[in-house]
């Protein structure tokens, strides 16, 4: 038979193979055969070439899909699979498995579980985000109408608009529109009914707001606001003020001077709603009348807001553009307003709460980023509970695969055993999902408050329940596909023989997938230290003045202000005060700034614009100002009423060499520099400081007194000393402070919250990640007990084993460091770039945080590789 | 009584395998066939047939000696069943009636 082989009469190997390959294994053996006897007697007729070309032909004929499969004899019968009988079998089956492995259970259970509360706790985050402003019915079709000015150092974008632009707007561009209201920003005046005062915020509007925002009136009407002395309230306020009676008719004060009657009563403003601060309304015409505003103010007067809804038929971008010039019309000839060739632009409702930033006159995002970035870490979160749970199975399939031998053996087909699998790894996702809706009722109230939400559980949201469904049926399946579809392929007589190894290669995807997860989490973990480390570095950034102790006191009533100098008589004679002084802006949020300043040496036709402080005397004493050059204001020299301090910004700014002494035309007048004062945060902690200008404040601005208190006193007791004083001399203002250092701090709550979620979410990445290396090592240590036993019987010391066994895992951690390394320095990179006054990405971080991941890989590891290597040989070798 | 319906192709093969009597396999049918009606076909039609005539009951198989020829492989050896070869007496006998009912002018004209 070789001689007849090597002479030739034996078909082409390669049509062989593929016959061997292809055709059903049941009949290979006579088509093999009968081919091969066909072939020889082709060849012996029609010489070798006609021989391979009909064999070629002829194995085609049974290749797929031509071939016909011989059916197996069915000797027995075989239930459906969908049977009840089955299903109850595969969930009893599923059940027995998951109570008889422990562990496996308890890890798939509350790993899987913590990674889909973390999803819904982000997607809750995510629709309240999303659905944010919804409440207004209109708001597709709402915008502000806001501002681009140009400057020496590129174009700024303003939401404030001078009064004129509502009548402008409605006049000349009256169809694009279907209302235009003028409204003041939020205030918090003081509303009084007899003797019952309350701060409350809200705005001056003019009466088409409540149509335009689609309140919901619970008495009164929408148009309560067309009479001039009428107040709309909210619901919140109303009861404050008047209980359960209804407040329509009932009179009231704001501020203590102007009267007006309560015309309607509107349900509070949900909190995802940019007015969600809206507690009354007040009409804009009574504002305009009782300050005079409308021959007091001009176009350069940008003091209010335009909010317009379009009509209905036309196309928002397209009246954005309409109105672009609408405001340069009125200005290009006045000198005061022209130079900043101002372009009014619409900003969409729709857009106002996740795109607000502006950044050279064009939107640049804003906290949609936030909602990008957890949206991606919640999808990584769970992805990391996914490959938990695949890993777990796929590892555990080498115990299993005897398991399916026996099933098939006994007489399951295919489809049985892969309902099996897929039932088990549902109803672990089933018990996760029912879990994680219990962690996040645990986890809500504190990441409300981190978040600064009031989030719900949407119980009664069928989206809720379709996604939340949705995904845990889908993470059932793909984690509970391998085994189901692999597993339920092996042969039994394989698999019982005990021939059957999954290779080497198999546990290539599982070890890929703990990069991932380590990736993930060593990445998560940088981000969050690096937020951090910014935060503390902006804290720590000095700020120029003493902020601790240091109050300020809003002057709302003529009663302060005319009152003053009593009242930091009397305070300073208590003891409680060390100092009082009076200012136009808060020390911690200076942001009035002012152009048209004229000094020797400045370039002809710059757009300068600098920061303005209007103050008294003793505003350097109250906040401890550090005088650089020259001196503080003092009331010595009458002369000062005309002087200007700078800070070294302002200086720099100006571009003076020896600043003292120099002159400056201002507000119509000429102001000598007379100091320079060290610079000072007044303004956001990230930003570089701006240069800013100092002054006696001539024109009544000032609005805010700064008391210092007695640091010999504690807080509470000076801050009584001074709530009795004041209440003295200002019987009918209630008594509001605030503290500067809270002021500063509040400043770093939104980077606070980022960092806090950040880190909770690491926390948890790390905690899944680990949970699940905590699976595989126990595993392995477990697959290799015996290997383990002998390895001590031939003298392996507890070390040895203990290195040998989290050698692997370790070299896994330190794969994925290195890819989460440029991973993280690069995102982390990105973010830091959006703070000027901004901490370096240094390498101790990196070096920290892979230490941090090993010891932690160590310490899981170690666990069950010491447990194992601990094992007294006797006990793991004497079975079998 | 209807019995299964049997195609002309696997009559033929049927009528084969009764021929060959114990002797039928792939490459025996696939000679005889090619011997005795001339029709050349591929292995893979005759492969199909013998396992769709199996499934209807016409025949039964079992596994034979293996032989040097094959490579040492078994062939597979079909034989007519007692159902087959009913229905091959039954087509027979069927056809015969039918041919009894012809008038003899009728073949005359269209065989000339």
């Amino acid at each position: 038979m070789k001689a007849t082989e090597q002479g030739g009469s034996s078909p082409p190997r390669w049509a062989q193979r593929l016959l061997t390959w292809l055709h059903p294994d049941d009949t290979l053996e006579e088509v093999e055969g009968d081919l091969h006897e066909l072939y020889t007697y082709w060849y012996r007729r029609a010489g070798k070439r006609q021989a391979t070309l009909r064999y070629l032909l002829n194995v085609l004929s049974v290749l797929p899909p031509f071939v016909r499969r011989r059916k197996r004899k069915e000797d027995y019968y075989q239930p459906f699979f969908l049977h009840p009988d089955m299903l109850r079998n595969y969930f009893k089956i599923a059940l027995r498995n998951l109570v008889n492995n422990k562990m496996y259970s308890f890890i798939n259970i509350f790993g899987l579980a913590t990674g889909m509360g973390v999803a819904i706790l982000i997607g809750l985050w995510l629709y309240d985000e999303l659905s944010y402003d919804s409440y207004h019915q209109n708001s597709d079709r709402i915008a502000l109408v806001m501002q681009n000015q140009t400057f020496d150092d590129g174009v700024r974008t303003w939401d404030s608009q001078a009064m004129q632009l509502g009548p402008e707007l409605r006049n000349t561009y009256g169809s694009n529109f279907k209302y235009v209201v003028m409204a003041t920003g939020t205030i918090n005046p003081i509303l009084s009914v007899g003797d019952k005062k309350f701060i409350k915020s809200g705005r001056y509007m003019e009466p088409e707001a409540p149509e335009m925002l689609t309140l919901k009136i619970l008495s009164g009407t929408r148009d309560g606001l067309k009479d001039p002395s009428s107040i709309l309230l909210s619901k919140s306020v109303a009861h404050a003020f008047f209980g359960d009676a209804d407040p329509v008719g009932k009179l009231m004060k704001i501020d203590n001077k102007l009267t007006v009657e309560v015309t309607g009563v509107y349900e509070d403003l949900p909190q995802n709603s940019s007015f969600a601060e809206l507690k009354f309304i007040a009409p804009w015409q009574l504002l305009v009348n009782s300050e005079g505003y409308d021959t007091k103010l001009t176009w350069g007067n940008s003091w209010f807001q335009a909010f317009v809804q379009i009509a209905d038929h036309v196309d928002m971008d397209k009246v954005s553009s309409a109105i672009k010039l609408a405001k340069w019309e009125r200005v290009k000839n006045l000198d005061y307003e022209a130079p900043y060739r101002s372009e009014l632009f619409l900003h969409p409702m729709k857009r106002w709460h996740l795109y607000e930033e502006f950044k050279n006159g064009v939107n640049v995002g804003g906290r949609i980023q936030y909602v990008w970035m957890y949206g991606i870490i919640g999808a990584f979160v769970l992805l990391l509970a996914c490959i938990n749970f695949m890993n777990l199975s796929t590892a555990r399939s080498e115990k299993r695969a005897r398991e399916v031998g026996i099933r098939k053996a006994i007489g399951s087909v295919r489809t049985q055993l892969i309902t099996q699998f897929y039932s088990e790894s549902l109803l672990v996702a089933f018990f996760a999902f029912v879990l994680s809706l219990l962690l996040v009722l645990l986890a809500l109230p504190f990441f409300n408050e981190v978040a600064g939400k009031t989030i719900e559980i949407l119980w009664v949201n069928p989206w809720f329940w379709v996604a939340c469904v949705g995904f845990s049926f889908l993470t059932g399946l793909i984690a509970g596909s391998y085994p189901a579809l692999y597993l339920s392929s092996f042969i039994p007589i394989k698999v019982l023989k005990g021939t059957f190894r999954v290779g080497r290669l198999a546990a290539i995807p599982r070890k890929a997938l703990v990069v991932v997860q380590f990736t993930v989490s060593v990445t998560l973990i940088i981000g969050t230290i690096i937020i951090f480390r910014q935060i503390q570095y902006s804290k720590n950034r000095p700020i120029g003045y003493s902020r601790s102790g240091l109050l300020s006191i809003p002057m709302k009533t003529d009663e302060v202000r005319q009152g003053y100098d009593v009242l930091r008589n009397d305070l300073l004679a208590t003891g409680a005060a060390v100092e009082l002084s009076k200012s136009e802006s808060q020390v911690t949020n200076a942001g009035i700034t002012n152009g048209g300043f004229n000094w020797r040496g400045k370039a002809p036709g710059m757009q300068d614009e600098q920061v303005t402080v209007g103050v008294n005397h003793e505003f350097g004493k109250t906040i401890d100002w550090k005088i650089k050059e020259g001196r503080d204001f003092s009331r010595a020299f009458a002369t000062d009423s005309s002087g200007f301090i700078l800070n070294e910004a302002a200086v720099t700014y100006m571009g003076f060499k020896k600043p003292l002494g120099e002159r400056i035309k201002a507000f119509g007048r000429t102001y000598t520099v007379i100091g320079v004062v060290k610079n000072m945060v007044m303004d956001s902690p990230y930003e570089p400081i701006r240069p800013t200008i100092f002054y006696i404040d001539s024109f009544d601005r000032v609005f805010w007194i700064n008391v210092k208190i007695n640091p010999q006193l504690s807080a509470s007791e000076a801050l009584f000393t001074i709530e009795t004083v004041f209440k003295k001399h200002n019987p009918t203002t209630p008594f509001e402070f605030k503290f500067a250092d809270e002021q500063y701090d509040a400043k770093f709550r939104s980077e606070e919250r980022i960092g806090k979620l950040a880190s909770f979410f690491a926390v948890l990445a790390i905690f899944i990640s680990c949970l699940g290396l905590f699976g595989l090592a126990s595993f392995v240590a477990e697959q290799r007990t015996k290997e383990i036993g002998i390895r001590k019987v031939l003298g392996a010391s507890v070390a040895n084993l203990w290195q040998m066994l989290s050698k692997d895992f370790v070299v896994l951690v330190v794969v994925s460091l290195f890819i989460a390394t440029p991973l993280a320095y690069y995102f982390m990179n990105g973010w830091i770039q959006n703070y000027t006054y901004r901490t370096e990405i240094s390498w101790w971080i990196f070096a920290l945080t892979a230490v941090g991941a090993l010891v932690i890989t160590l310490l899981t590891v170690s666990f069950q590789a010491l447990k194992a290597a601990l094992l007294d040989p006797v006990r793991s070798l004497r079975s079998e | 009584m209807r019995r299964s319906y049997l195609g002309e192709f696997e009559e033929i093969v049927l009528l084969m395998v009764a021929i060959l009597d114990g002797e039928a396999y792939g490459v025996s049918v696939s000679q005889e066939l090619e011997q005795q009606t001339g029709r050349l076909v591929t292995f893979g039609a005759i492969h199909n047939t013998l396992i769709r005539l199996e499934e209807k009951g016409f025949v039964r198989s079992e596994l034979g000696g293996a032989t040097t020829e094959r490579g040492g492989r078994r062939k597979r050896l079909f034989s007519i069943t007692a159902y087959g070869s009913r229905t091959l007496q039954d087509i027979q006998q069927q056809r015969s009636q039918l041919w009894q009912l012809i008038p003899p002018t009728s073949l005359k004209v269209s065989g000339s």
